[in-house]
């Protein structure tokens, strides 16, 4: 849950500029909005107060019936996604308008929210970064994980010893992220440094908000 | 699509007026450097060892011997940091990337100029 509104986009990849004084930054190209707002969720009709913005225009038989239905009510184009943002005030903003990276500035910090690659299960060499051992010779230790304790003491192995497993494509943020630059013409951010997911993927954009709870 | 867009975001800061360098040839290459506050030009001048990577993260080596010890800096092309790349001399070479020039020194050193 974000307290603030955002952006929705789509991430294009990666690059580099030169900042004013020639050092080379490393930013992530992102696609973002405009996003319309589709419906403004009020506290006496729906319980919490929010607002639903819709992202990536799809043509209208793309979409069912009822979400069309819905698209029409509020007056704008159809998408193929629908986003909420939770707000503590739902003041100034209109059904209908919408939301473009208009909002952001260069050298505003931001946090990014995407789905990260999942690479399924992996072994510690991958996941962790391990060393492997030799691969001839009469090893047999090529990609083991090697020790993950002591013995007698403590007798157990303890909490959060890095193993093998799962990397999921589950929903991380990378916070705190600088604005490099917004290009209102094209609808983009460049913001500095890596974002989670691949090209293409969908990533949510919110400012981070300074001082505490709002 | 969105390879095309990032090639137009980097292009307003891609140089125009960078020489036709490739390996072997010398060139001197005009860089800024800050010294106690203040910026100045530094000349270094050498022989190209290897161009790579493209668009604005093309990058050149250059490989000098200085004092008796061989020194490769390299730069990035696009770099505002660098004022200008001068080609001094064209010199044929076989190779696109031309490391055994490094084991080399005094007459085995010399590369013969392109005269094309």
């Amino acid at each position: 849950m974000s307290s603030t509104v955002g952006l929705i986009g789509t991430k294009l990849g990666m690059t580099h500029v030169f900042d004013e004084t020639g050092n080379s930054v490393p930013v992530t190209v992102i696609q973002a909005g405009p996003c319309p707002i589709v419906q403004i969720k009020k506290p006496d009709t729906d319980g919490y107060s929010a607002l639903q913005v819709g992202f990536s225009p799809v043509p209208k038989h793309r979409v069912n019936k009822p979400q069309q239905g819905h698209f029409k009510k509020a007056g704008v184009h159809t998408t193929r996604r629908l986003v909420e943002f939770r707000l503590q005030s739902i003041e100034g903003f209109e059904v209908g308008s919408e939301l473009t990276v208009g909002q952001f500035e260069a050298g505003q910090s931001v946090n990014v929210q995407g789905r990260q690659i999942g690479k399924g299960f992996m072994g510690a060499t991958k996941r962790h970064h391990f060393g492997r051992g030799p691969m001839s010779h009469g090893s047999k230790s090529h990609r083991i994980p090697g020790s993950i304790g002591a013995g007698t003491t403590p007798g157990r192995v303890y909490k959060g010893v890095k193993m093998s497993g799962r990397k999921p494509n589950k929903v991380t943020t990378v916070k705190h992220i600088e604005i490099v630059k917004v290009d209102a013409e094209r609808n983009l951010l460049l913001v500095k440094g890596s974002i989670p997911g691949s090209t293409g993927a969908q990533v949510k954009i919110v400012p981070v908000k300074l001082g505490g709870q709002p | 699509m969105s390879q095309q867009l990032l090639k137009e975001i980097t292009q307003g800061q891609i140089k125009t007026d960078v020489p036709d360098m490739s390996s072997g040839d010398t060139v001197a290459v005009h860089a800024k450097i800050v010294e106690g506050g203040k910026e100045r030009v530094q000349v270094f001048e050498g022989i190209v060892i290897k161009l790579q990577g493209g668009g604005i993260s093309q990058t050149v080596t250059v490989r000098k011997i200085f004092q008796g010890v061989g020194v490769e800096r390299t730069f990035l092309i696009h770099s505002p940091r660098v004022a200008k790349f001068v080609l001094k001399r064209k010199g044929a070479v076989r190779r696109a990337r031309i490391y055994y020039f490094r084991s080399r020194s005094g007459k085995s050193a010399r590369i013969r100029e392109d005269r094309r």
